[in-house]
């Protein structure tokens, strides 16, 4: 086993995808000789050639149209868009096309396609560079969101969404991309899809994250340790379609729940969840659920964006209220 | 036009020119050699029936949504020579990514009468349908099906295969970003991929002039860096002479091509739509004049390979084959509610199944 950022796990994946089968393609604005302007697809054009990892011209709508084609005809694309900012052109793809080609054909169409882009802030990157819109394309019906929160789910969750027969949007935290350091195997196994990880269980309270604010998360965890609250991190992993039954069964033991996002509050992820949990788990909840998210406002630049973003002392206060609540 | 007098004395780097292609006049007569096939004359009457075919399908399926029977449909009216003459160039091992509009391919395809109703219908399994296996199905958000085209494209170079896609959208789509998008893309790579724009002059109630202030559609092709050539769209002869060449082309040279067919629509844009409200009578009665289906029967006619005896034979084929497939059509029993999550994902995320047996129980409730 070695030492891999998440990107690197990233790269090791597609590497690996590609090589399994030769019907993977990896297609989008300067994977090729680039690599990516995270470096995420290094080195694969080199190997694998320029008609498998093909630099696109500039046109999302187009890398996720080309997507649509190519996986009717049974290849594998991976598209990248560089930013979450610019994965807007693509929802008309993704809604209108990705999403629903198995149904509105009745399974004689399928589209295996995986839409790779960056999430979140954090990076200090330039406007538009740092947007969270993940509960727009988890709204979506027939597709998966998937987002993974360390290098080793990265690499497992990555080969998952290439193996799978279904469109996958893949979110990669781009705070994590070379800040997360995991060992990762690389032994081309996957990780479930669809499948929340419990990264450490707890009786007092549950805390819900994903993608980046893991980090913040798990470090309020370790905080509230010491103060005698032990509380339950789950990485939902999958957004599209989500671990009820670990967010409820976790919900069922500790009464207590938390949902943290970096994405706007006001139809964020988090009340979904929240929504979950009040209809099917109400008469186990000892306080209300409680929600530490982005503000309603748009991603600030550089200067502020610390401010937007959940801090571990935001997470802190808010679980110490639902234990306080009676 | 004062933006061409303007710098005059620079040096002419480029010039570009666009053709046009016809063969039959509106009154059937001849204008140039015809192409090789048109001495098949068996090919022709086939051609012929195809679009007289449509034409009387287009009829019942406008009453049977005059009826409530069927849901909007989009009329083929006087572009039959259009979808029909691009189809019949096609081989059955290339993928057709067809328009709303583009019921005539679809029919040439082998897709059935009745699979097309049961689209317009509102039944999904119309999209399931007997045609080519690999064959899109109608392509409703305008131009959306262009990329695709592209990357079908794509996946048929990448494996060496001797296959065309052939992508059908109207003038309408062409104003879009995905048109553009696909043709670069396609004359960067240089697919297998032939795109044809159904000018019908129309794009709903905005006319031609107020999509484009070129020319020609044609020379959008240019831009993308391949040939785009001008047909007339009411000459099925044409149409279809074009299409082999072009077809050719991409499955033989790799090279993209464009295909401007030009036509009119000389129904509503759909059954929810009324033209009057736009364009005026005077205008639609002149086009009547150019329309495709007199003008190759007034050749056949001519020719000697046509009768009128043939005519009425047809009318009655044609009448029995439309009666019994809306038959067909109106006996399909409706899906089961709970079906609609179906194909949704290959094997349904566990989180759903309530929500299916909702529906499921609601149904036998
Ligand atoms: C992206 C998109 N915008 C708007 C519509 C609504 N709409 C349906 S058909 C149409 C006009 C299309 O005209 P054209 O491309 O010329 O094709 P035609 O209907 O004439 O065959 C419009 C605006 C749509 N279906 N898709």
């Amino acid at each position: 086993m070695a030492e891999a950022t998440l990107v690197e796990a990233i790269n090791l994946a597609l590497a690996r995808a590609m090589q399994d089968d030769p019907d993977v393609v990896v297609l989008g604005e300067d994977v090729g000789v680039n690599g990516g302007v995270f470096r995420a697809t290094a080195g694969l054009q080199k190997r694998f050639g320029a008609e498998r990892v093909l630099d696109t011209p500039l046109a999302e709508l187009l890398i996720s149209g080309l997507c649509v084609g190519m996986a009717a005809q049974g290849l594998k694309p991976v598209g990248e868009i560089q930013f979450m900012g610019f994965i807007y052109p693509c929802l008309d793809q993704l809604v209108n096309h990705a999403s629903r080609l198995r149904n509105r054909t009745q399974g004689r169409l399928t589209c295996p396609m995986v839409l790779r882009t960056p999430h979140g802030a954090g990076i200090r990157a330039p406007e538009h560079h740092s947007e969270s819109t993940e509960a727009m394309l988890a709204h979506i019906p027939g597709l998966r969101v998937v987002m993974p929160s360390s290098p080793e789910r990265a690499y497992g969750l990555l080969l998952a969404a290439i193996r799978d027969p279904d469109p996958v949007v893949f979110l990669e935290p781009t705070r994590l991309y070379r800040a997360a350091k995991g060992e990762v195997e690389d032994n081309g196994e996957a990780l479930p899809l669809d499948v929340a990880f419990v990264l450490r269980e707890g009786r007092d309270l549950t805390l819900i994250s994903w993608g980046a604010m893991l980090k913040e998360t798990m470090a309020a965890a370790d905080a509230l340790s010491t103060e005698g609250i032990a509380a339950e991190v789950i990485d939902l992993a999958t957004l599209k379609p989500y671990d009820e039954d670990t967010v409820l069964g976790s919900v069922a033991k500790t009464g207590r729940c938390v949902i943290v996002h970096e994405a706007a509050r006001t139809g964020g992820f988090g009340a979904e969840i929240a929504a979950t949990i009040a209809e099917r788990r109400l008469s186990s909840l000892l306080a209300p659920v409680t929600r530490v998210t982005g503000y309603d406002t748009i991603v600030p630049m550089a200067r502020l964006e610390q401010y937007y973003m959940p801090s571990v002392e935001r997470i802190v206060t808010a679980a110490r209220k639902v234990c306080q609540f009676s | 036009m004062a933006s061409r007098r303007v710098n005059q004395d620079l040096p002419v780097i480029a010039r570009f020119e666009v053709r046009r292609r016809n063969y039959l006049a509106p009154d059937g007569s001849i204008q140039r050699p015809l192409p090789a096939f048109a001495s098949d004359a068996k090919l022709l009457v086939t051609l012929y029936r195809s679009m007289v075919l449509l034409r009387l399908f287009d009829r019942k399926a406008v009453a049977l949504q005059r009826t409530g029977r069927l849901g909007t449909y989009a009329v083929s009216l006087g572009q039959e020579a259009v979808s029909v003459g691009i189809a019949s160039a096609m081989r059955e091992e290339d993928v057709l990514l067809p328009s709303y509009r583009d019921n005539g391919a679809l029919l040439w395809r082998g897709v059935k009468l009745e699979e097309i109703l049961l689209f317009w219908g509102g039944d999904e399994r119309g999209n399931q349908f007997s045609g080519p296996v690999h064959d899109f199905p109608f392509c409703v958000p305008v131009g959306s099906q262009a990329p695709h085209a592209a990357g079908v494209a794509y996946a048929l170079k990448l494996r060496k295969q001797s296959r065309v896609a052939v992508c059908l959208f109207g003038d309408g789509a062409t104003s879009k970003g995905d048109v553009y998008e696909a043709m670069n893309f396609a004359g960067v790579h240089k697919l297998p991929v032939v795109f044809v724009v159904t000018n019908n002059q129309w794009a709903i109630s905005v006319p031609l002039r107020l999509q484009t202030a070129c020319e020609t559609l044609a020379q959008k092709a240019i831009a993308a860096g391949f040939t785009g050539e001008q047909v007339d769209g009411n000459d099925v002869v044409a149409v279809r002479a074009a299409a082999e060449e072009a077809i050719a082309a991409a499955r033989d040279a790799n090279s993209p091509r464009f295909i401007e067919a030009v036509t009119y629509r000389l129904g509503d844009h759909t059954t929810s739509d009324d033209a009057a409200r736009y364009r005026s009578a005077e205008e639609v009665q002149a086009r009547w004049k150019e329309e495709p289906i007199a003008r190759l029967r007034a050749y056949l006619v001519a020719q000697k390979i046509w009768s009128k005896g043939d005519e009425e034979q047809l009318a009655a084929e044609c009448h029995e084959r439309v009666e019994a497939a809306a038959g067909r059509y109106l006996a399909t029993a409706p899906r089961r509610p709970e079906t609609m999550f179906d194909h949704l994902y290959a094997d349904l995320p566990k989180v759903y199944a309530a929500q299916r047996r909702e529906l499921a129980g609601d149904h036998d409730g």
